[in-house]
């Protein structure tokens, strides 16, 4: 053999070793081979993680079929608003995972505040994106006060309650107060904006004041245990989960792309998604600042440190006299923090199961996309208020697109 | 460079790519904690005056769930430590922030034991939780390690 000819095999035979190494080092990517830990991090994201929904101690009628029943009444009805046009289901769309599709939610006005969803917030310690009550109950008496949302007042509604579900609501409740003097139970009363109701309610007997209360509670909690039984429902990711053997491979046939399962890796690794968006619902409920602008012309939303005073302030909280809890079940009232910098600029971190669906983003709805808020992870930004704890994550394009490409495998399967 | 080098070359390069975790693309989140960091649920105090220990509820100490804890406290020659003053903070070194709620001790419970309500964490990594004791005139600091998944 020439000693040309021994270097041409030679160099063949390297070439013939790199290809064959670059196709089993191709296919072991492609295999997408979970560690332990990662695959445990991947089990607890699962819904199969999802733990039995915790009580609310303080709505007795919480896990009542009948006042769910009476709620769902009330939360499509339109009589429940100042214009006779609103209900909970104008903003809260059952066909849109409970949110709306726009960046404010529109009732009788325009709230300038993105619409959460409801799937699997009875999970939630705090409601809202600033956290202002500590229940379902409690938050849902809100909207119906809010000059922007339903425009009304609470002696309307209890009024409205006696005229179209006194039988419901007596079978759950008990009694109805006799609200037929109109001069003691006005048409329009309550704490509201609107200044006519406003007075009439400081001039009504504190008595009354409190039969009317009661009666408005009542509607909140009727609310909640129907809204307690949105839960979430199983994706294509719990799918994939539920593939994975213990040895972290995945058996049968592979339930996501190769794109997204990289996006999957980004997420609980370099994207640090999953330091807020952990557990099954893919949130931690705690309040964080990453940053994110408000919409342009509008004020500043000054975030957690202003729902942690109003809920304190709240005759409807888990402590107050409507609340049916007793006060050392209160917990996350008992143990809220109430100081700190961590408190400025910090909304809720909200849930990606659906996310894909569930456009547009941020408390504002101020990005359109998921592409825009994985370029606002991946950019950073600068807090204009409080301390900024986004870290830029500096994703490639290709990143970027495997990390969105992820997020649409959380949306619920039909006939799951 | 030859035809032959280069091809070995890339051999090369390829074996080091292909042998590198599939995870590799992963990186912790901020920097790492020490790495001669103690985990250990008892510890003594920084002033070298008490010694506590921690027992969790819920074990392993769980991510997004209320849940208590029972600090037992006693002096450096193991005598309990009763009637003591004890306030809680946990933090997060590596992200500037704490725990989404303030614990606090509910209940002495007797033998230098302490029911300490309230805990919850919210974010897997490396946890600092301090316990700043108070008793008899004498004032220390534990701080425990965590690593929660």
């Amino acid at each position: 053999m020439s000693v040309m000819h021994r270097q041409k095999l030679w160099r063949t035979g390297v070439l013939v070793a790199a290809l064959s190494l670059l196709t089993a080092c191709t296919l072991k990517l492609n295999a997408a081979i979970w560690s332990a830990d990662e695959l445990q991090t991947l089990r607890s994201l699962s819904l199969t993680a999802l733990k039995p929904l915790p009580p609310d101690p303080s709505n007795a009628v919480a896990d009542d079929p009948a006042a769910a029943a009476l709620g769902k009444r009330i939360f499509f009805d339109t009589r429940f608003s100042a214009n006779g046009a609103v209900s909970c289901a104008s903003c809260h769309m059952p066909e849109r995972h409970f949110t709306d599709g726009r960046p404010f939610g529109v009732g009788v006005g325009v709230i300038p505040l993105n619409v959460m969803t409801l799937v699997g917030a009875a999970y939630s310690p705090w409601q809202t994106w600033n956290g202002k009550s500590d229940s379902q109950w409690s938050q849902a008496l809100l909207p119906l006060e809010n000059a922007l949302e339903h425009g009304g007042d609470r002696t309307f509604y209890a009024h409205l309650i006696a005229e179209h579900y006194a039988g419901e609501y007596t079978a759950i409740f008990g009694p109805l107060p006799d609200l037929s003097d109109a001069t003691r139970f006005p048409r329009h009363a309550g704490p509201v904006d609107a200044v006519a109701a406003s007075i009439a309610w400081e001039t009504m007997a504190a008595a009354d004041r409190d039969a009317v209360n009661r009666v408005f509670a009542n509607i909140g909690k009727a609310l909640a245990a129907s809204e307690r039984t949105l839960l979430p429902r199983p994706a294509r990711f719990d799918r994939y989960v539920a593939t994975l053997g213990d040895d972290g491979r995945p058996q049968g046939a592979s339930v996501l792309t190769e794109d997204e399962i990289a996006g999957l890796r980004i997420f609980i690794g370099k994207g640090k998604c999953i330091n807020c968006h952990n557990g099954p619902r893919f949130t931690n409920d705690a309040f964080h600042n990453t940053a994110v602008p408000g919409a342009p012309g509008y004020p500043l939303q000054r975030g957690r440190i202003d729902g942690v005073a109003r809920v304190q302030n709240d005759i409807f909280n888990c402590l107050g006299p409507y609340s049916d809890a007793a006060p050392e079940a209160c917990s996350a009232l008992r143990f809220m923090v109430t100081e700190g910098v961590t408190l400025v600029g910090s909304m809720k971190t909200p849930t990606l199961r659906n996310v894909a669906e569930t456009a547009p983003y941020m408390h504002t709805g101020q990005m359109a996309t998921l592409a825009d808020v994985v370029a606002h992870y991946s950019g950073g930004g600068y807090a204009l208020l409080g301390h900024n704890e986004l870290t830029p994550l500096n994703l490639s394009a290709q990143e970027a697109a495997q990390l969105e490409a992820f997020l649409h495998t959380l949306t619920e399967e039909p006939g799951q | 460079m030859s035809p032959a080098k280069l091809a070995l070359l890339l051999l090369t390069l390829l074996l080091a790519g292909c042998m590198a975790p599939t995870g590799m693309a992963a990186t912790p989140a901020g920097s790492a904690p020490p790495a001669d960091l103690d985990f250990s649920a008892t510890r003594l105090g920084d002033n070298g005056i008490f010694r506590a220990t921690y027992k969790s509820d819920i074990d392993p100490t769980p991510l997004n769930e209320l849940h208590a804890w029972t600090l037992h406290v006693e002096t450096a020659d193991g005598a309990p430590v009763e009637h003591a003053t004890i306030r809680v903070s946990g933090d997060m070194p590596e992200h500037g922030h704490g725990m989404p709620t303030q614990p606090q001790v509910t209940q002495e419970l007797g033998g230098g034991d302490y029911r300490v309500e309230g805990m919850r964490f919210q974010m897997g990594g490396w946890w600092t939780v301090t316990f700043d004791i108070e008793a008899g005139g004498a004032n220390d600091r534990v701080t425990f390690n965590l690593r929660l998944k």
